[in-house]
């Protein structure tokens, strides 16, 4: 099957983007790189009478670091690639947890075309990158013909596919504050075959204490699981418990996953599939994070 | 009417035209040219091509139909729907002294036309112990209707199961018996002195390599390295499995197989060559390419045939019109069927060219060669004249030669086997797999084939045949299945959902040979599409069964998904 035939428009500027936006409403799409939306046309999935091009917005591009009232912030344009995270030093040294989810989005030649902006509007509960955003703390900048509003990302994923960006919004950046001091990138997923959806998949940052199995602060969200990706708060909650002991606290987080997760059946994986899946790569990714700390200390 | 189809086989289907749509059989070209992957999926009969052709018949103007990807997973034929009980006894030494299979297969709502849709389970109840000496074996088969969508024959057809569950249960009874599963197979495997051999199911083998095969695959792979590494490795709680397959393949059946049922369904090939004025050879020949390399096959057969370079050989096939009537390409047929035709048509017009260069050089043919496209003397290969000078007295100055000399320059064949039923190939695989038993994944280490189908051609297209059956098979056993609803609803019918291998998950496979020719032809080529399909799913089983051995699982159920395997292991 092919694509309906619609009607293309290639916005020179941002202005020109929110302009066509605002006229075409609820018929036009925005197309960046395309490697989500042009499937979904050639399914007859999505059929919009209108797509706007915003590959062309030098204002979406980029990654830079900002100081925003005194502390540093990773800016990340909405048209970058995943190539281009990949790439970045600035998001080696600033979000490594980006530099470690992207080697598993999909395959080269998607992450040379697929942008960023695009992963966190499309919003896939089985994608990558919400996921990170979500466990970075990430604020997202939707800009609209009157202004430019920023929201955080545990308030922009509202379900599947939907987020908090309104009819007539693009989304231009994601921004998130440089890692601290002390804390640490963890990401697993499990996928059938290299590139493909992951049954399950974990991102996480935290602050792992020296020689225990306790953080200071931690962030584990899961993605596959639901409609949205999940803030493991339950588990979250233990492995920042310093009154559970050392040697039971990651099998005690793992357990509290059933309060966290409710993950549905499809034909790859059961519900009860997916949870097991998932407390085995909360060990899994724990373990790392602690003995990357581990490691490190030994090190100084 | 001319039909431009994605088919294997343009001749059955010009016979399939003519008589349901009243058109005589001469007016109907079928136009099949480098089609693809068909794997025999393109050998059936679809309801959406009969029904464009009949609309071109009744509107009389052309007419396209292009099917899409979920249309395709709901019309073209599915394949390997069984659910068979199985059973082998074995003496203490581990020798098999019986066999019992049942096998229930779903085909769908019809069987398929013309080829039917009980081959395969034909093919499973008939294969099953093929391998093994063993002379008690009783098989039932049951084919039920189901809603959904129409099963049939597709690559290496029967086989996979057939050697799934024979190999399984040899695994299973060296477990019973203590004993290797090497060791086991080399107690069971048809001797080298038993052929030819009538299997107690009625096949014929003229002669198998099994042992061969069986050495030649223990070394490649380093076995005893392999069970050192997995002892080694389980002590540090990686469970590492290796399996090994042992398998037999049909090829190139004869005349009988679909004639007893009335199909015209031609088991011959037949090949028309000519010399051009230029010395370059046309060899048009029934067998068609789907991306095999049957064209070069053939070019370089005619090539030798005749003693021409072959970039002086153009091979045409794919269209009704422009080359002979014949079975084209199925069943591992076309290398052995067609190669042979090609071989003796090319063979045919050998001796010509040298009766007219004999005459043109006063000399005896029998003193005459052609090699390199230049006629040589046998004795010393001096040179004497080229084809293409040749080929310029016969065309433009026939007036030159003696009188009554009429220059022949081309040559017509056609082949069909008579010796035998069916040809036989065989061959051994192991797989080295790991398993991750926390969450049931599975990652390939390497493949091991040591395979025979007799003369080899064209070596590089042996070994990717092979390689590509492999990764076929390992799809099934790893990756592949239609899932349905209880309703009889198809839930993944996109190439996202339903999973094929990919390159990224696939182990290094190592290709080895023996050969034996069959003597029932001059080529002595058996075919060897198929055989990597054949043993290469039992072969991963049995390794994930040998991985999980110390932890008291056992799968018996493919694809072996990670769901299946955390279930074996109680895990969920």
């Amino acid at each position: 099957m092919k694509a309906r035939d619609c009607r293309y428009e290639r916005a020179r500027s941002l202005q020109e983007a929110l302009d066509l936006l605002h006229r075409h409403g609820a018929d036009a799409r925005l197309i960046a790189g395309g490697q989500s939306l042009v499937p979904a046309l050639n399914l007859r999935m999505a059929a919009p009478d209108m797509l706007i091009d915003i590959g062309a917005l030098d204002e979406l591009r980029g990654i830079r670091l900002a100081d925003a009232g005194g502390a540093k912030r990773l800016r990340i344009g909405a048209m970058v690639t995943h190539a281009e995270i990949a790439r970045s030093r600035d998001v080696a040294l600033y979000a490594p947890l980006l530099s470690l989810a992207v080697k598993h989005v999909a395959h080269a030649a998607i992450r040379n075309r697929g942008t960023f902006g695009g992963s966190i509007a499309h919003a896939d509960p089985s994608a990558e990158f919400p996921a990170c955003a979500l466990a970075l703390g990430a604020r997202m900048h939707i800009a609209s013909r009157a202004e430019t509003r920023v929201v955080a990302a545990e308030d922009f994923f509202r379900g599947l596919h939907e987020t908090a960006i309104l009819p007539g919004e693009i989304l231009i950046a994601v921004d998130m504050a440089s890692i601290e001091e002390g804390f640490r990138p963890g990401f697993a997923e499990l996928a059938r075959r290299s590139g493909d959806y992951a049954l399950v998949g974990l991102a996480l940052q935290g602050k792992p204490l020296r020689g225990r199995t306790l953080f200071e602060a931690v962030a584990p969200v899961f993605f596959s699981v639901g409609d949205r990706p999940i803030f493991a708060r339950a588990a979250a909650q233990i492995l920042m418990d310093a009154s559970v002991a050392d040697d039971t606290r990651i099998r005690l987080a793992q357990a509290a996953l059933t309060d966290d997760l409710n993950p549905p059946s499809d034909p790859q994986a059961s519900s009860a599939t997916r949870l097991h899946l998932a407390r085995v790569l909360l060990g899994r990714v724990v373990a790392e994070v602690l003995e990357m700390g581990a490691g490190e200390s030994r090190d100084a | 009417m001319t039909v431009h189809q994605s088919t294997q086989t343009p001749y059955q289907m010009q016979d399939v035209y003519a008589r349901h749509l009243g058109i005589p059989e001469a007016n109907i070209r079928v136009v099949a040219k480098d089609v693809g992957g068909s794997f025999g999926m393109k050998l059936h009969v679809y309801g959406d091509e009969m029904t464009t052709a009949a609309m071109a018949v009744m509107l009389r103007r052309p007419v396209k139909y292009v099917a899409d990807r979920l249309e395709s997973f709901l019309s073209d034929i599915h394949a390997r729907s069984h659910r068979v009980r199985a059973r082998m006894a074995v003496a203490a030494d581990g020798t098999i002294t019986a066999m019992e299979v049942d096998d229930v297969t779903g085909i769908g709502p019809f069987s398929a036309f013309p080829r039917t849709s009980a081959v395969e389970g034909n093919q499973v109840v008939r294969l099953m112990g093929g391998p093994y000496a063993n002379r008690n074996y009783r098989g039932a088969l049951k084919v039920v209707f189901q809603n959904k969508v129409m099963m049939s024959q597709y690559r290496a057809v029967g086989h996979p199961i057939a050697c799934a569950v024979t190999e399984a249960l040899v695994d299973r009874a060296a477990e019973a018996c203590g004993l290797d599963p090497i060791e086991i197979r080399r107690r069971n495997l048809l001797t080298d002195e038993a052929y030819p051999y009538k299997s107690p199911t009625g096949y014929v083998f003229e002669r198998l390599s099994h042992h061969q095969c069986l050495a030649g695959l223990e070394r490649a792979c380093d076995y005893a390295g392999l069970r050192k590494d997995q002892m080694e490795a389980r002590k540090r709680g990686i469970y590492r499995g290796i399996g090994i397959a042992a398998f037999i393949e049909i090829t190139s059946p004869g005349p009988a197989f679909y004639g007893v049922g009335g199909a015209h369904i031609t088991a011959q090939d037949g090949c028309v060559m000519h010399v051009d004025p230029s010395g370059s050879v046309r060899c048009q020949v029934s067998v068609t390419e789907q991306g095999q390399g049957t064209e070069a096959i053939m070019a370089q057969i005619a090539a030798s045939a005749i003693g021409v370079p072959i970039e002086r050989v153009r091979v045409i096939s794919g269209d009704t019109e422009t080359a002979p009537y014949g079975g084209s390409t199925w069943a591992s047929r076309g290398a052995s069927i067609g190669g042979e035709t090609v071989l003796i048509t090319g063979r045919a017009l050998r001796d010509q060219l040298l009766a007219l260069a004999a005459v043109i050089l006063q000399e005896q043919p029998s003193a005459l060669d052609i090699a390199d496209g230049v006629v040589v003397d046998v004795g010393g290969g001096r040179e004497r004249i080229t084809i293409a000078e040749l080929a310029r007295i016969a065309y433009y100055r026939p007036d030159t030669l003696p009188p009554g000399v009429q220059p022949q320059m081309t040559a017509s064949r056609n082949h069909v086997p008579r010796g035998q039923a069916f040809a036989f190939t065989n061959g051994m695989q192991a797989s080295h797999l790991e398993v991750d038993v926390e969450t049931g994944f599975v990652r390939l280490l390497g493949h091991w084939v040591v395979e025979d189908c007799g003369r080899i051609i064209n070596p590089m297209l042996v070994d990717e045949q092979v390689r590509g059956g492999v990764v076929q098979g390992i799809g099934a056993a790893l990756f592949e299945e239609c899932i349905y609803s209880a309703e009889g609803q198809l839930l993944n019918g996109t190439m996202a959902d339903y999973l094929v291998p990919m390159a990224s998950e696939m182990p290094d496979i190592y290709v080895g040979h023996v050969s034996t020719p069959t003597l029932h032809s001059e080529l002595g080529a058996k075919g060897a599409g198929e055989a990597g399909t054949a043993g290469s799913s039992a072969a991963v089983l049995n390794a994930v069964n040998d991985a999980l051995r110390p932890l008291g699982a056992r799968l018996s159920e493919i694809p072996m998904t990670p769901e299946r395997i955390l279930k074996a292991l109680k895990k969920i």
